[in-house]
């Protein structure tokens, strides 16, 4: 059955990480799909993972997280070996919008943030932005990249490769809204089969204002290097305190330098005796200098008096 | 123990490097000296220290853009910090949630007033000299960018989800007092060498110096208590940058240990020159103000 997708409603993505399996063919699909540059396979000592991070090349990522329990745990429990294919989350309230100087993050029709490639000038503030470590710089295009939500597909009425190619579902696309309730039963089902810690994370307002790509973890967010709700904060918040800080600093500054800086007009010495350039007399007090003559000019400042004479 | 996380992230470094550096450097640098300049003036002062800050305003201002515009991915797309190129969109770019924004206009802003006042130094501009109250009133408004600009790189870092950047909102406030600092050793290092001049005018200057110089470690030290209590200050403090810091710190201690002690000699002929010491002050004073960028800008990421 064709896909409807229309514009003007939110889309996005709940990835289940329960049934993750770290199979890597969302990873795989998203590479196909976008024309992104294959890797130099690498052993990075690091659980089943080979790619490392979300970058400009790999807007896909599956994470595995080895939980070695202190404890026996129940069969199905699912938390020795957590696996997560990670994503841009779309937030609701985008950290790389909020500061992106040149408009080139966009939200798109169907809500979700997208960098346009031929405005972005590779300024890099969104990359310090992202509190997910979303967003690579490229050098290649010497632009900003992270995952589109397939937009060109969305366009078409088709799903995004990843989804489309997940084997067990683990991520699925749709409406958000359609997609919260479809999570909503899930993570029932699965705090009913034992797994207490399980939690959606960004299906509600709590994050960001709520991400439209969303997750069921098995375990709290900061086991996936993920912000919980408390940190989800976004950069503008130290817009106010930091001009506030600069903005006294400048008035003390200021205030110092009227101080510090007021004429002294204490008349220069008279000529002392010679000194070798290496021996610089030292310059008497002011209170001690005999009264001089008119003093002399600074270089450029004869200049002036004779043009304006 | 550690101190719990206030706000945990994630984010990973812009790689902002060299250029940027430069950038903060000469940005503060600029800003520092053209307000140093105006108070001079304000103050009834016409020697060499005014006029040497606006003379070194220009050319700082004018490193400026260019260190940027090589920063970026796509340096031919500079305008597009100006002018909104998306489909539909035709228009300026002014985004006040980000200092990246503002700072762009107000470098284009306070490059007009560094130009003007660098010509009217030239004596090219008699109606805006020294004592002309159209050049005063000129000055003071060229000055409040001047001040934005100095601070405002400082609020460009703290406005973002990086670590030891975003724990504290005070590094506007320690560049631009960094700002102010290297400006006066600048000036004293240039202005100094354009004898002959008045002592005085340079006395003030150490004075000034100090003083900024005091404000510059006080808010290095709420620097370091807000970052410490955001839980990372071993991010901040870990090898190199420790290094670094060290010499930001003498660039900070050395003014004030020259409070009230004469930087300047008189030669024979009755100009003021500097001595050796006031000399290697300043030099390690902007090696200092160097220093504390690249560890604020390093360290983090």
């Amino acid at each position: 059955m064709a896909l409807s997708i229309t514009p003007g409603e939110k889309y996005g993505f709940f990835t289940d990480t329960s049934i993750c399996i770290g199979c890597k063919a969302c990873e795989v699909a998203c590479k196909e799909w976008n024309g992104l540059q294959s890797d130099n396979t690498v052993f990075l000592a690091d659980s089943f993972d080979n790619t490392g991070a979300l970058d400009a090349q790999h807007w896909r990522h599956v994470k595995f997280i080895e939980q070695v329990a202190d404890a026996p745990t129940s069969v199905g429990n699912g938390q020795a070996w957590l696996m997560m294919s990670d994503v841009c989350k779309h937030c609701e309230h985008a950290s790389c919008m909020q500061v992106c100087p040149t408009g080139a993050i966009i939200r798109t029709e169907f809500d979700s943030v997208f960098i346009q490639q031929d405005v972005c000038n590779g300024c890099r503030n969104c990359i310090s932005a992202c509190p997910y470590s979303v967003i690579g710089f490229s050098s290649a295009s010497g632009t900003a990249h992270k995952c589109t939500l397939c937009y060109d597909r969305l366009q078409n009425n088709m799903m995004p490769a990843c989804a489309q190619a997940c084997p067990t579902q683990s991520i699925q696309f749709g409406k958000v809204d359609d997609l919260r309730a479809v999570a909503a039963k899930r993570l029932d089902a699965v705090q009913a089969g034992g797994a207490k810690n399980a939690q959606l994370y960004g299906a509600d307002d709590s994050v960001y204002g709520g991400l439209n790509a969303f997750f069921l973890l098995m375990d709290k967010p900061e086991a996936y290097a993920l912000p919980n709700a408390s940190n989800s904060v976004l950069p503008g918040r130290n817009n106010l305190f930091g001009y506030l800080a600069a903005l006294v600093t400048a008035a003390l500054a200021v205030i110092a330098g009227l101080v510090a800086l007021r004429r002294r007009t204490e008349p220069r010495p008279a000529p002392a005796a010679p000194v070798t350039p290496d021996e610089p007399a030292e310059a008497p007090d002011s209170a001690e200098r005999p009264p001089a003559e008119e003093p002399a000019p600074a270089r450029g400042e004869s200049r002036r008096r004779r043009r304006s004479s | 123990m550690p101190l719990p996380l206030l706000a945990e992230h994630f984010a990973r470094p812009p790689d902002w490097g060299v250029w940027i550096l430069l950038y903060f450097f000469f940005a503060g640098l600029a800003g520092g000296a053209y307000v140093i300049a105006t108070l001079v003036r304000l103050r009834g002062g016409d020697g060499p220290v005014a006029r040497t800050g606006y003379l070194l305003a220009f050319p700082c201002v004018l490193l400026c853009p260019i260190f940027l515009t090589v920063d970026l991915g796509q340096p031919l797309r500079f305008w597009h910090m100006m002018v909104n190129t998306s489909p539909g969109g035709l228009g300026l770019n002014f985004n006040t949630a980000t200092p990246m924004s503002l700072g762009v206009w107000a470098l284009l802003v306070f490059g007009f007033f560094t130009f003007v006042s660098f010509l009217a130094e030239l004596g090219l501009l008699p109606f805006l000299r020294a004592g002309v109250a159209l050049g005063t009133l000129f000055a003071l408004v060229g000055s409040i960018f001047g001040l934005f600009i100095a601070g405002y790189t400082g609020v460009l870092l703290s406005v973002s989800n990086q670590p030891v950047w975003s724990d504290s909102p005070v590094l506007g406030g320690l560049f631009l007092a960094s700002g102010m600092s290297g400006a006066a050793a600048a000036i004293w290092l240039l202005g100094g060498r354009r004898g002959p001049v008045a002592a005085g005018d340079f006395e003030g200057l150490e004075v000034a110096a100090a003083y900024f110089a005091v404000l510059e470690l006080l808010l290095l030290l709420v620097f370091f208590i807000t970052v410490a209590i955001a839980g990372s200050l071993g991010t901040a403090l870990r090898l190199p940058w420790t290094l670094l810091w060290l010499l930001a710190l003498i660039g900070m201690v050395l003014p004030l240990a020259g409070l009230g002690r004469r930087g300047v000699a008189v030669d024979r002929g009755g100009a003021a020159v500097l001595t050796g010491n006031a000399t290697l002050v300043s030099v390690v004073v902007l090696v200092g103000v160097l220093a504390l960028r690249a560890a604020v800008i390093g360290s983090a990421q």
